[in-house]
């Protein structure tokens, strides 16, 4: 859309730059702050460069949390974004149905994040919950409280179920908005089903997509509450994300300068990999 | 293709499944959830819920977070609509720049912000306030309303505006009696958006107060953590915090698919 030029349009955005700064600018300062300087306890600081920046990136607990943290994200991008598809594809697209359909599905969206942790910690218990006894019951040893393999499968499992639902709205929003008269064309043409999707109904769903992966690195790069509630990041550390890991350091053991510089290193990851989602999405916006 | 149903109804007992276990166990005795695995209720009980409502401590958890949600989807969407009329409509200095900015914060981990915010909001007074959870917690709610209304704002077509002032109406006037108007399905969507991020976020929420606006959320990781297994307590309280959210959706099913595409499609 053609726009006009009007640099008056500063004041418009000045409540929202106001409330935000306050929020995000102070707070940030203080880590950065805090990432430069040692304390004693005492309340005295004292300059220190970039000493945290250097232990943190040579640390191998850092390097530990990061790597899980990549394979947890990629996972569950890797199950949830074709399933979500693979769902909204097979949705009905009108009558009663649809309504019933996406109230159902929104509901784990709108749960605390904790009540979501709490809710599959009751249910995966191994010999109280509905699943875990379920399992044992079959003769497979299931314990996500000892086992670090029955931990991250619970985990993932969990992603899944509180998440999948944001790909499936954002693709059925994507898939009603393509005109009868393209599936009609494509009847008259012959084309089979795979060809309709391939041709048709995937490179609409590319804009939503985007939308949906860049969401969803962005949340579960973040995640906390869930894990924290569901395994507190155990057994030993084998589900300590990068958050988690974090919180440990800062509130747990109060090491506020190497928490600083993590938080910062962190932060820094995720905005470089949004900034690659955020120029290839305003560039497909544009053609 | 007759078995297309089969997909989104296995989908949904999936979903159902956990929340069953939850309900279930909410109308359990104590007794019963640690004596052995039961798929219902033995020996039903309401007292769980009970003790709920007449529990100050449980029930003002839940007064407490609907009050700094109300609050934060006012704060959030009020500031959002000018800005995204905006960026929906002008070009100005750093339009561009300050947009993917304001995204950056919905980016930011809660995580890194815990320690600094408990300092900031104790410093200026506010902490253990609902105003203080309401502000923090327009920190990913701005940006994702400004994200949200701006889709729905660019689907309305210029000549609206246009066609306005020619009519002779100043901006205020046309901005309340006709844009408005136009969008709200956008500005009931971005309501809910705000409504639920801020419903179900923990983290800030907990570390911002302590006993005056402590929402129910935190209520319930404290009894989880002291009281030791009052799982039937825990799982009573747990349901009850979803019935909000299923409220919600009620109200904006119809947008719902759109509005989770952000207004654009």
């Amino acid at each position: 859309m053609n726009k006009t030029s009007n640099q008056k349009a500063w004041f418009f955005v000045l409540p929202v730059l106001i409330l935000v700064a306050f929020n995000a600018i102070i707070p940030l300062m203080t880590v950065v702050n805090y990432s430069v300087q040692e304390t004693f306890g005492d309340n005295t600081f004292f300059w220190a460069g970039v000493i945290w920046f250097q232990e943190v990136l040579h640390s191998e607990r850092f390097h530990a949390a990061l790597g899980r943290q990549l394979l947890f994200t990629f996972t569950i991008l890797a199950i949830e974004i074709p399933l979500g598809v693979a769902i909204a594809l097979a949705m009905p697209r009108k009558g009663i149905w649809v309504s019933v359909c996406l109230i159902l599905m929104a509901l784990p969206l709108l749960i605390p994040w904790n009540v979501v942790g709490a809710i599959w910690n009751i249910f995966a218990l191994p010999d109280i919950g509905l699943l875990g006894y379920t399992i044992n019951s079959l003769g497979i040893d299931y314990n996500f409280t000892r086992q670090p393999v029955s931990a991250w499968i619970t985990l993932v499992v969990m992603d899944v179920w509180h998440w999948t639902s944001l790909v499936v709205l954002l693709a059925y929003a994507g898939l009603v908005s393509i005109p009868d008269a393209y599936y009609q064309a494509a009847k008259t043409d012959g084309a089979r089903p795979l060809a309709i999707f391939r041709y048709i109904q995937l490179p609409k769903l590319k804009r939503v997509l985007t939308i949906a992966v860049l969401l969803r690195f962005m949340d579960s790069f973040n995640i906390y509450t869930e894990p924290f509630v569901l395994t507190g990041g155990g057994p030993g550390n084998s589900t300590t994300l990068l958050s988690i890991d974090l919180v440990k350091v800062a509130l747990g053991q109060f090491d506020l300068g190497p928490a600083a510089a993590m938080s910062l290193i962190y932060f820094l990851i995720i905005l470089l990999f949004s900034w690659i989602f955020y120029t290839l999405m305003m560039r497909n916006e544009e053609q | 293709m007759r078995i297309k149903w089969l997909v989104p109804t296995l989908y949904i007992l999936f979903l159902m499944l956990p929340i069953y276990g939850l309900l279930s166990m909410s109308f359990k005795t104590t007794n019963e959830i640690l004596g052995s695995f039961t798929l219902w209720p033995q020996d039903f009980t309401l007292e769980n819920y009970r003790k709920i409502f007449t529990d100050p401590t449980w029930y003002m958890g839940y007064v407490n977070s609907l009050i700094y949600v109300s609050i934060n989807t006012v704060i959030s969407v009020c500031a959002a609509l000018p800005a995204a009329y905006a960026f929906s409509r002008y070009r100005f200095m750093g339009d561009k720049h300050l947009f993917f900015w304001l995204l950056t914060n919905r980016m930011a981990p809660a995580a890194v912000f815990a320690l600094p915010f408990f300092q900031l909001y104790s410093a200026v007074g506010l902490f253990d306030t609902h105003i203080a959870v309401a502000l923090a917690h327009t920190l990913f709610n701005i940006p994702l309303a400004v994200w949200i209304l701006e889709g729905f704002m660019s689907g309305v077509p210029r000549q609206l505006d246009e066609t306005a002032y020619v009519d002779g109406y100043s901006f205020g006037h046309f901005f309340i009696k006709i844009f408005i108007p136009t969008i709200a399905a956008g500005i009931g969507v971005a309501c809910f958006f705000c409504f639920m991020f801020s419903w179900v976020e923990l983290l800030l929420a907990k570390t911002l107060t302590a006993v005056n606006a402590k929402p129910i959320a935190a209520t319930m990781t404290r009894t989880a953590s002291t009281s030791g297994y009052e799982l039937g307590l825990l799982a009573a309280a747990g349901t009850l915090t979803i019935v909000p959210g299923a409220f919600v959706i009620y109200f904006v099913r119809n947008y719902i698919a759109k509005g989770f595409a952000l207004g654009r499609v």
